[in-house]
This record gives structure tokens, sequence and C-alpha cells, in this order.
């Protein structure tokens, strides 16, 4: 199993993740989880490359509560961070535990991994634009 | 008085003069203010904590208040154009006259999503989507891709049925009206026709097609449609709820607006066909 610490996830730049990217092709790339699925950990680390694009996904750090403000750009506390070829997706989740993303604002998904993926059938191959940097 | 028509029955000068104001604010840039303000409410409106666009009570005084100034800007262009409401369930095709080269374009191709006709295509010049969440600048859609079918009137009837406006907890998980036709429980209405149109419709985003306008002016129709059939039916919750906007607060971004002052819409403008009030005691079995 490919062991990615959430240290050397996040620090993989946008750059190395487009080239592994492309590398990957069409190819589903198994998906890596470091924990098995907890029901109290919403989302397990997943590092995969889906139609051709690298979906990262590192669970919230700290706490379990998914309370408190969510001001997006950095891993709001209790959210997990999901990065689509290196570039953070603006994700909710709702009180039903269902999840949506800024890109599937109005459907709901049962986790960060099926919204990642609908979100890279969804981009088309388009990049996702940075955070705040609209 | 402005007087808001059924997008169906308007003549082809009414769909001229509306388009052509929707480019001009979009040429001053006015138009994405709107589009930015609502991409930053969406991704701020939480179900734990504060909520006032959306997944709340205040979706509709809100969303009321957001087309109001919009039309104003609008009609700032040209005093003739009034917003123009899209039934869904009527017009429930991608082959409805909405669609037409000379409204809005029809859907996008298969391989890009990319609208090609119409006034707002991207090849057309007038129509860069500024305000975007990925690399992306024109105009997409995807009409009955994300999902077959638009809301039936049945569908519809059955929400307009229920009679409480709101409950707690408030959120995208509460019963009531507010929530059905917001869609995040039960037939799902509102939220069901975003993804039906897709592309930027179906993001954060969604403003950045017009249709967004004609969908919200139904929803807002049937916010009125509600109160005609339920008359004794309040707005909730009246004071004193943590994160939500009671009936008397004031709602962001304006901040010298409140739920109750959006509730009767005849202060702003009419519609075409005006909801007529139940008799007392009739509500249930009206339709």
């Amino acid at each position: 199993m490919n062991k990615i610490t959430r240290r050397q996830a996040l620090g993989t730049t946008a750059g190395a993740l487009t080239v592994l990217g492309l590398a990957g092709a069409t190819a589903h790339a198994a998906v890596t989880r470091s924990r098995s699925a907890a029901p109290a950990t919403p989302a397990g680390t997943v590092d995969e490359v889906y139609q051709g694009r690298r979906i990262r996904i590192v669970p919230a750090s700290g706490g379990t509560g998914d309370h408190g403000g969510h001001h997006g750009g950095h891993q709001s506390p209790g959210q997990p961070t999901v990065l689509i070829d290196g570039r953070e997706l603006h994700v909710m989740r709702n009180a039903d535990g269902s999840w949506i993303s800024v890109v599937n604002h109005y459907e709901t998904f049962s986790g960060p991994l099926p919204l990642a993926r609908a979100a890279v059938r969804e981009l088309q191959g388009a990049s996702l634009v940075p955070m705040g940097g609209m | 008085m402005t007087i808001r028509k059924n997008q169906a029955s308007l003549t082809p000068e009414e769909k001229r003069a509306f388009t052509a104001a929707l480019l001009e604010l979009k040429r001053t840039g006015r138009y994405d203010r709107f589009v930015t303000t609502h991409n930053g409410f969406i991704m701020s409106d939480t179900d734990s904590g504060d909520r006032v666009g959306h997944r709340s009570p205040s979706f509709l005084p809100w969303h009321r208040r957001f087309l109001l100034e919009f039309e104003a800007a609008l009609q700032a262009v040209d005093p003739a154009v009034a917003l123009p409401y899209w039934d869904w369930t009527a017009d429930r095709t991608a082959r409805s006259s909405l669609w037409a080269a000379d409204f809005l374009g029809g859907t996008g191709r298969a391989r890009d999503g990319q609208v090609l006709d119409g006034p707002f295509a991207y090849a057309a010049g007038k129509w860069e989507i500024a305000v975007r969440v990925d690399g992306r600048s024109y105009l997409r859609r995807a009409l009955g891709t994300g999902v077959a079918q638009l809301p039936t009137r049945a569908e519809v009837d059955s929400v307009l049925a229920m009679p409480v406006y709101d409950a707690a907890p408030w959120n995208s998980s509460s019963g009531g009206f507010r929530n059905h036709l917001e869609g995040w429980r039960g037939a799902n209405l509102h939220n069901r026709v975003h993804v039906w149109v897709g592309g930027q419709m179906a993001t954060g985003v969604s403003p950045n097609d017009p249709v967004f306008w004609m969908h919200h002016a139904f929803i807002d129709k049937l916010w009125a449609d509600w109160q005609a059939l339920h008359p004794q039916s309040a707005y909730l919750p009246a004071a004193g709820t943590a994160n939500v906007v009671d009936l008397h607060d004031t709602m962001r971004p304006w901040n010298d607006v409140t739920p109750a002052d959006m509730l009767d819409h005849r202060k702003f403008y009419t519609f075409d066909t005006e909801p007529v009030p139940a008799p007392a005691g009739a509500a249930a079995s009206q339709r």
C-alpha cells in the first residue's frame, strides 16, 4: 500500500501533481486509504488518479466537531481538504452527513470521494481556480 | 408597476429588450458583482453556522431581495424590462422556446458543454464568464443530463400543500415548505432545476447563466402562491434563533432589510397571474 503522509500530500507541488495526472492518463489507480473506513472518520486519506486527474483527500486535522466558521480556503475545522491536481476544491458537509462542492453545489454526495470524482467529471479537464483567488 | 410575466408569453420585442439589458449589465461589470455576491453566500452559508442566502428560512426573502436589486439594475438600463419567470413544470424540455437562439440559447455541445447559440454564446463575444470556479470562460449547459426530469406540477403542488413555513433546525435537514421548495429534502424542486440545467447553473457561480434569474423568479412566485394557499401561515422563526435570520432580523449583505419587509411581493411587483387567496379553511383542498 502506498503510505503517503499528510505532510507529503500537502507538500507536493501542483506542478508535480499535474505531471502525475498526465502520466496517469485515464487509468484508475487504486484508492489508498490510511485508515479503514471507521464510522467516526468521514473521510480517510485518499490518493488516486481518476480520469487522468489526481485526487487527494486529507481528513480534517484535530477535533471531530464540524461546528464553527466555514471560511474555506484552508482546511476548515472538521472539513477534509479535497485537492484536484493540487488545487483545493471547496467542499461542505450537510447536516444529514452528505456532501456538496462548489462545482456541484445543488447535488449531494455520500462522501468526499464520490464528490471529488463528480468534480473531475464536471471539470472536463479544466483546472480549478485557486480558492480565494477569484 | 413592474409586472413579472411567464417567459413563454414574452413577445419577441420583450425578449430582445431583456437580453439587451443583460448584455449591458455584463458589459459594465455590474452583472458580475451579482455573481460574486451569490457565490460568497453559497460558500459561507452552512448548516451548523451562520446561514442567510441558502439552506435556511431566509432563502426565500434573501433571493427576493437579491432579485429586486438585480431587476432594478436591469431597469436602470431599460425601464420597460421586468424579470420573467420560468415555469419549469410547463416548459420542461430542451425544445422549449426559452432555449431558442432568440432568447437564452440552447444546451451545450457534448465535448466541452459550451453553449454555441444565442446572445450568451462565448463566440458572440459579449458573455465571458469572469467569476468562475475553474478555468473555463465560456457559458456551459447540459440540459437534462445531471438529472433527467424537471419537477412536475404534481410535485410542486405537494410542496405547496405543506402548511408550515420552516422548522428547526432551520437548515438543510428541516421539514416544512421552505426546505422542500429549496430541495434538500423530499421531491427536490429548486435544487433539481439547477442540476437539470447543468454547467455553471450547477455550481456556486450559478448566476453566470441568465436562466438563474428566471428560475428564481418562479421559485419566488411559488412562495407567493404558497402564501395565498396558507394565509394563516407565517414566516418562521419569529425571534431569538442563533445563526438564523428571524422575522425581524436584518439580512446581509444589505443590513437594512428583514424577512418581514419581503413578505408582500405586491409592494414591489405583481405577477401576470396573481395567486388567488384560498377561502378560509379550504387551503388543503385547493387544486
